[in-house]
């Protein structure tokens, strides 16, 4: 076989990696070059472009190869696969990353990489460019470490150490599907895994509390990601293993990967265009239990086979089949209500809070501190201003809900 | 009208002085002329700010964050942005809550002007590209050109310094330009898009990335341009690739779907042929108790294996002459996959030691071996195992009891003895007695250390700590080998 060119691995090795959602280089600790190195980490992160598929693109994201000896179903790698496979070396990695970091095209590295040898001979290697890049070059941008769950603890510390963020992927929502399409990952090992890595987390930041100089350990915590749409899964059995996942294991994010068709698909596989607006409900109920106080039992709780609707967001959902606690007075209720209030985000409902205590607040000025009034003053009463009978009519969704329209083309 | 000169466009310092100066000479905001540089005044000139004098006396205050609001703002475009300001500095000295008050024509302007200032500093640190230049000593230099909308340039300075201090750098804007040498900064007018660099090798390398990371079969146009609006792209080396790929997006993703599955390859069949093999001359199993733990890892004996992360097996001596069996594992010990590590966990260790008792010749295990639990946000709470569960685990523990076939087995709390003796007994009613389970074994009940750590009153506490540590004292007395320092 001919020797492959960096650029023909980049070309693979990024095609085989676009399937991980997380590029995100927040939340981790605070460093830069002032004193040596190369880079610096701000705290929300830096997208430094987006693709025409929506997702950011913060970080190099690629696979330190594309061979793999797992057989899920699913995965474009996977072993059974005609793709073409490459693999870079260590070196390649850490030049290509410094490249791209000198340029400012990215914030820094995600590295994964299918399964050779042995996961921890993979898992070796993957530590090999972490330390590279932190020990010989001085790297101080972002780095993500996909972690292999059955890999040596030791190895498991030494990729914490380098790595602002680490991430095991949970891939679907139940074991039973986990089983059926991804026969050789063993999902207890993957909760294991999980659970220790909190252990970890916990513990290095308990030391990072009691002296700055103590070593972080996955500063940024830990993520997951789970696909939507390959198997049977509803929306209530998604969300109710997110928040088993948030509780558990302390996790940063779980993300949501509608199920994509594949070059060179499986036959097992249902084929079809990937699910994004169900993907988008899913985050945004996401966001409502973890920012919002909303439980996956109220967000879910009209009995539609445990799926969320798809033409309006959850909460105005929620919203309307509780319209008995609306509308909502701006200018007296609590921080927990104004949050329930469609149209009202936490930055909103912060900025009402703080000015109504100097003033009474009128539907223009909340017009002033939400993004829009269309729908939310339905829901609100302010001073001078009712919503009327319409919060009771029939045909209230209706009216809210988006006019269905054609797919603009750039 | 006064006219206050200003040297650049977001020279704060300079409008802070001058405001300083106008307000404390009662001059209403509507009779000063801004202005930066030698940009012209009035057709007539008029007076000075510079030459008024100075009234000292008059104190001016503004709320903390008004100073970083007015340095975002004067960053701005709109060249109303220093009256505004003005105005703002005014009227706090009668409003002092006015900041507070963000539906305030003025703030709500205000914030809106450094919102987008800030927002344009944002995407600068993400638009820059480097182009790397052949320098005069062969050393690494990079110059960027970028058209920011706002006079940010310098403001987002100390990004770039902290980022790539170590590199040569200059960023070329029409506006102002940054030149760093490793050490200092220099900052000059502005340049055009001819003075810098046209290309770069690494640009084919990021163009590759950047059409190989984009998936076909996902089009969200609308949340690209959101985030990367258009008028950025001219900058961007990738940006035109985005046309190209969006019209062959559907194509590609019709194609993933028509294509017919493949044979798998040569390697795979391969190598699923070995995995066969593998499986297949593995050893039979031997009923030891590794494997026995091996198996638990996978049970799906009751429904709690659902939620739990792990199976929580017992951990000790095989050959240990006391077993001490728990209820479940708690948060932690579901974490970390031993049991007795948590709270719990630690007031049973520190009773051991005072009782006399070395823990590591027991073998410690729980009657339940998976956490049961509720959610809370991003807690668990514990629940309690009903009579169902306890009774599939039982299976396990039973295992155990074959394996280490102790003399003395202590029940910590009712659901361990419920587990024992296969039905719920009273506690209370079985404590400090000498008992003998069906084999014959002998056992000491007692409550769960956690429920030490449960008891909301101090001398509630200390006496019913008193009282557990009596009962694992007797435990001592029953089996001398548990008592640390006796020969084992």
């Amino acid at each position: 076989m001919a020797q492959l060119t960096v650029m023909e691995k980049l070309e693979i090795l990024s095609d085989a990696a676009k399937y991980d959602a997380s590029c995100a280089s927040s939340n981790t600790t605070k460093r830069n070059a002032l004193n040596g190195g190369i880079g610096s980490t701000t705290g929300s992160g830096i997208c430094h472009s987006y693709a025409p598929d929506g997702r950011c693109i913060s970080l190099l994201k690629i696979l330190l190869t594309n061979y793999c000896s797992y057989d899920c179903v699913f995965c474009i790698n996977r072993s059974s696969s005609n793709v073409r496979r490459a693999r870079f070396s260590v070196e390649e990695v850490v030049d290509l990353t410094l490249n791209f970091y000198k340029r400012n095209y990215i914030e820094g590295l995600f590295l994964s990489s299918g399964i050779i040898r042995s996961p921890d001979y993979t898992m070796t290697e993957l530590v090999r460019v972490a330390e590279t890049l932190r020990t010989v070059h001085g790297f101080r941008g972002y780095i993500h470490l996909k972690l292999i769950p059955s890999a040596n603890a030791d190895l498991v510390a030494q990729a914490g150490l380098y790595a602002d963020r680490v991430s095991i992927n949970v891939e679907l929502p139940s074991e039973v599907s986990l089983k059926r399409f991804a026969p050789e990952k063993r999902p207890r090992e993957i909760s294991a895994a999980m659970g220790g890595l909190r252990l970890r987390i916990e513990e290095g930041k308990a030391e990072r509390a009691k002296s700055r100089r103590a070593l972080a350990f996955s500063p940024a915590g830990q993520s997951t990601q789970m696909i939507v749409g390959a198997d049977g899964a509803s929306d209530a059995a998604i969300l109710q293993r997110s928040a088993q996942l948030y509780g558990s294991f302390g996790l940063k994010r779980v993300y949501y990967s509608a199920f994509s068709p594949i070059p060179d698909a499986s036959a097992q596989l249902p084929l079809s265009q990937p699910p994004l607006m169900r993907e988008h409900r899913l985050y945004q109920a996401d966001w409502l239990t973890r920012f919002y106080g909303f439980d996956v039992g109220e967000i879910l709780d009209d009995g539609e086979g445990g799926m969320l609707d798809l033409a309006i967001d959850p909460k105005l959902a929620w919203a309307l089949r509780h319209r008995a606690r609306f509308p909502v007075d701006v200018n007296r209720a609590d921080r927990e209500t104004l949050l329930r209030v469609p149209g009202l985000g936490t930055k909103s409902v912060g900025k009402i809070l703080e000015t109504r205590r100097f003033r009474r607040l009128r539907l223009e000025d909340i017009g002033k501190l939400a993004r829009s009034i269309a729908t939310l003053r339905h829901f609100i009463v302010a001073e001078g201003w009712r919503p009327g009978a319409v919060l009771d009519s029939e045909r209230l969704r209706q009216h809210l809900a988006p006019k269905p329209r054609q797919l603009a083309l750039l | 009208m006064l006219v206050a000169r200003l040297d650049h466009p977001a020279d704060f310092a300079g409008w802070r002085r001058r405001a300083r100066i106008l307000a404390q000479a009662g001059i209403a905001p509507g009779l000063v002329d801004w202005r930066v540089g030698d940009e012209d005044g009035e057709l007539f000139g008029g007076e000075s700010v510079d030459d008024l004098a100075p009234v000292s006396g008059i104190e001016l205050t503004v709320p903390r964050d008004f100073p970083e609001l007015a340095q975002a703002v004067i960053c701005h475009r709109d060249p109303e942005r220093f009256d505004l300001l003005y105005r703002l500095l005014l009227r706090l000295q009668r409003e002092p809550g006015l900041m507070h008050v963000m539906t305030d024509d003025d703030i709500h302007r205000a914030n809106a002007m450094a919102k987008a200032a800030r927002r344009d500093m944002h995407k600068m640190t993400a638009f820059v590209r480097f182009r790397e230049i052949v320098s005069a000593d062969g050393a690494e230099a990079f110059v960027a050109w970028f058209e920011p909308e706002h006079h940010i340039v310098e403001r987002v300075s100390r990004f770039f310094v902290e980022r790539f201090c170590a590199m040569r750098w200059s960023i070329l804007t029409p506006l102002r330009c940054l030149h760093w040498d490793g050490k200092t900064m220099h900052v000059t007018d502005g340049a055009s898009r001819a003075d810098a660099p046209s290309d770069d090798a690494m640009e084919a390398y990021w163009r590759t990335y950047y059409a190989n990371i984009f998936n076909p079969a996902r089009l969200k146009i609308k949340a690209m341009t959101a985030e990367m609006p258009r008028k950025y792209w001219r900058n961007l080396p990738e940006a035109d690739l985005i046309a190209p790929l969006i019209a062959g997006a559907g194509r590609r993703a019709e194609a993933m779907v028509a294509n017919l599955p493949t044979l798998p390859p040569e390697r795979h069949v391969r190598q699923a042929q070995r995995q066969r093999e593998e499986v297949a001359e593995a050893p039979a199993a031997s009923g030891s108790w590794a494997e026995a733990k091996a198996a638990a890892r996978d049970c799906t004996r009751c429904g709690l294996c659902q939620h739990a992360t792990q199976t929580v097996f017992g951990e000790g001596p095989l050959a240990a002459p006391v077993m001490f069996v728990g209820e479940q594992p708690g948060d932690q010990e579901d974490l970390a996959g031993k049991p007795f590590v948590g709270p719990a966990g630690r007031v049973f260790d520190r009773v051991m030691g005072e009782a006399g008792l070395d823990r590591s010749r027991a073998y410690v295990t729980n009657a339940v071996k998976h956490f049961k639990f509720e959610v809370r946000g991003k807690r668990r709470i514990h629940q309690k195992p009903n009579a169902g569960e306890i009774s599939a685990c039982r299976f396990w523990l039973g295992l155990e009891r074959d394996f280490v076939r102790p003399k003395l087995i202590v029940a910590l709390g009712a659901t361990a003895l419920h587990a024992l003796i296969g039905h719920s007994g009273s506690l209370a009613s079985m404590r400090e007695r000498d008992l003998t389970l069906d084999d014959g074994t002998a056992l000491v009940a007692t409550v769960h250390p956690s429920y030490l750590l449960r008891l909301p009153d101090e001398a509630a506490r200390l006496r019913e700590t008193e009282r557990f540590r009596a009962d694992l004292e007797r435990v001592g007395r029953l089996v001398p080998e548990m008592l640390a320092g006796m020969a084992a």
